[in-house]
């Protein structure tokens, strides 16, 4: 787990009741955090949750207004430096001089981080044919793809291999594609023993990615676990159901609603619904209710293609934990029947 | 999380790090001259990829230089070759104040495009990103000094000061540019807006240039305007300028007093650049 010559045995991160205020608005209220070295954490909420001022504050780019963060065993007012040394930071737009070369961008940071010409020139060329990105390296930043500048930005966060680094909102606005490149570098990065630290609004990237995932929201944390964890504590699963008529599920849906508790969901394909079934008094009728339902749906003449219990998605548990679904870019068509 | 695992996964398209992430060695942090001079390395490279942006810095003291001298040369000075022993310095300093918000736009940028956020998170000297910038800025000046007196010498301007005088207000008049970079430099850290910092630029330096004594000597000007162009830096720049460069120096009263504003424009917003720039928002 150390690496990368992390000295000392605390967590990478360490804050408790930080606060931020922007003018009347509480941008955070009271967060703590705690991340382990060499975990990949993952940080969830949709926009203005307060992820990006999270970041702000423990890479020491604001100060809080309440509140104490360590990173990496150091105070973030009071030695920021010492936090700057070791840590890197991949913004949310990537952050590029769009006028240098993808070459000279590197440069410009090996130099700020203090290696020499020559080590600078050596590791942008490393970096560069590792990214995939040595045939565009003369060309402007400015003319890149949205993946290729990610790939330069995260690239330009390894120049000096860091013991932690930021990532917000590495995949936002990209293609499947890209955003599974980029994913396979965090693991990669992650593997190498740098911590991680990641926010996003797509669940499933925190579900692919993170060991652990705290969820905000208005600027608190309102769960934090695993992904299993979470799902866990929003109910005993969800029921999902297919049906071979689509004109069939307002019918298909009032039963639902009218033999199970638990909110009735409409999915995007119109021949689907799901409910988010509230846990029983006793887990095991859990069955005996799903089974109760298929018969009524069948007494009504709905017929049915395929039935499957599983799981709330890490969508459901969000929707459960925070009242309101993640972030519109991955809300389907909901329609909360509670 | 062992390496090898994670590493060896057959990933279609996947871009190997193996080996890159390595345990490094911390570098020792940049220092503040090396940091300093890697920004100016960038500020440098800016102009080298978007050689437009000198669009203005040439086509200003080339364009009042011969309207002036050729449209009111005869009319204000007598004839057009003696105007120029007063116009060529002013436009000297006009073409260089007229280019200083230029630093603070390119600093107001960096702020909105997230790449300044990046720089502060790292481990240098505060100073160097404005320093760097600053040293971009000489550069421009420099390019703007060449063309007025090339032009100048061209249409006729001979320099009694000779090479040394001229070379004493080209740097006379680059140094009191340099305080107003600072200047924009700060404006630059509070409006955070590019094209805010141009307007502001041109609303702030345009009535000053034109109100000052560049053009024409303020004896004709109502008393209120004169008081003003008497105390205006602007004035005594160009008297400095003129001094150095026509070799008239007298008692030095012009340079001294350049030197006195530059210094004092410096000393308020330098520390002020600073202040803004580590402010943690």
């Amino acid at each position: 787990m150390s690496e990368n010559g992390v000295t000392g045995d605390g967590p990478a991160i360490e804050a408790r009741g930080l606060v931020k205020v922007y003018g009347e608005t509480r941008a955070l209220d009271g967060i703590d955090l705690t991340v382990r070295r060499g975990q990949v954490f993952g940080f969830l909420g949709p926009n203005g949750a307060g992820k990006t001022t999270t970041i702000r504050i423990l890479a020491t780019l604001a100060r809080p207004d309440g509140g104490t963060a360590r990173v990496l065993g150091f105070d973030v007012v009071s030695e920021r430096n010492a936090i700057r040394a070791r840590v890197a930071v991949t913004g949310q737009f990537a952050s590029l001089d769009d006028d240098l070369t993808g070459y000279e961008n590197l440069i410009v940071f090996g130099r700020l981080r203090g290696l020499s010409r020559a080590a600078s020139r050596r590791r942008a060329d490393e970096l560069l044919a590792a990214f995939d990105l040595t045939g565009a390296a003369s060309r402007p930043v400015g003319g890149y793809s949205g993946g290729m500048r990610r790939r330069l930005d995260i690239g330009a966060s390894l120049i000096v291999t860091p013991d932690l680094l930021f990532l917000d909102e590495p995949t936002t606005g990209m293609d499947p594609r890209s955003r599974s490149q980029v994913w396979e570098l965090v693991r990669q990065i992650a593997a190498a023993g740098t911590t991680v630290l990641l926010t996003t609004q797509y669940l499933e990237e925190a579900d692919q990615l993170a060991e652990q995932i705290a969820v905000i929201d208005h600027g608190r944390i309102v769960a934090e676990g695993t992904s299993a964890q979470l799902k866990a504590r929003v109910g005993s699963g969800t029921l999902h159901v297919r049906l071979l008529d689509g004109e069939q599920r307002p019918r298909a849906r009032a039963v639902l609603a009218g033999t199970l508790e638990g909110p009735v969901r409409l999915g995007a394909d119109p021949l689907t619904l799901s409910v988010l079934l509230a846990t029983p008094a006793d887990p095991a009728d859990t069955g005996r209710l799903v089974g109760h339902a298929m018969t009524r749906l069948s007494d009504a003449r709905v017929a049915v293609a395929e039935v499957t219990l599983g799981q709330p998605s890490l969508h459901e548990a969000f929707l459960a934990l925070t009242g309101h679904p993640a972030s519109p870019a991955v809300t389907d068509h909901e329609d909360a029947n509670s | 999380m062992s390496t090898p695992t994670a590493t060896s996964r057959a990933v279609p398209e996947a871009h190997r790090l193996d080996g890159l992430l390595a345990p490094a060695r911390p570098p020792r942090r940049a220092g503040a001259l090396a940091a300093s001079a890697t920004f100016g390395w960038r500020a440098m490279l800016k102009i080298k990829h978007e050689p437009s942006q000198l669009t203005d810095v040439i086509a200003i003291p080339v364009v009042f230089t011969v309207l002036f001298t050729y449209i009111f040369g005869g009319a204000i000075g007598g004839t057009p070759g003696h105007y120029l022993k007063t116009l060529l310095p002013g436009t000297l300093v006009m073409g260089i104040t007229a280019c200083t918000m230029y630093g603070g736009a390119r600093l107001a940028q960096d702020v909105t495009t997230g790449v300044f956020d990046r720089f502060r998170a790292l481990p240098v000297w505060r100073g160097a990103l404005v320093l760097g910038g600053l040293l971009g800025d000489a550069g421009r000046y420099l390019l703007a000094a060449a063309i007025v007196v090339i032009l100048g010498v061209i249409i006729g301007y001979r320099p009694d000061g000779g090479a040394p005088g001229v070379i004493a207000a080209v740097a006379l008049v680059i140094a009191f540019g340099l305080s107003l970079s600072w200047l924009w430099a700060a404006v630059a850290l509070l409006v955070r807006a590019p094209a805010t910092v141009m307007s502001l630029g041109l609303a702030v330096l345009l009535p000053p240039t034109f109100a000052s004594n560049i053009f024409v000597q303020p004896r004709t000007m109502p008393g209120w305007l004169q008081a003003f162009v008497n105390v205006n830096p602007i004035s005594h720049v160009a008297d400095a300028a003129r001094d150095l460069m026509n070799n008239t120096g007298g008692t030095g009263g012009p340079v001294t007093w350049s030197l006195i504003a530059t210094a004092a424009i410096t000393l308020v917003f330098a520390p002020l650049t600073l202040h803004l720039y580590s402010k943690q928002g």
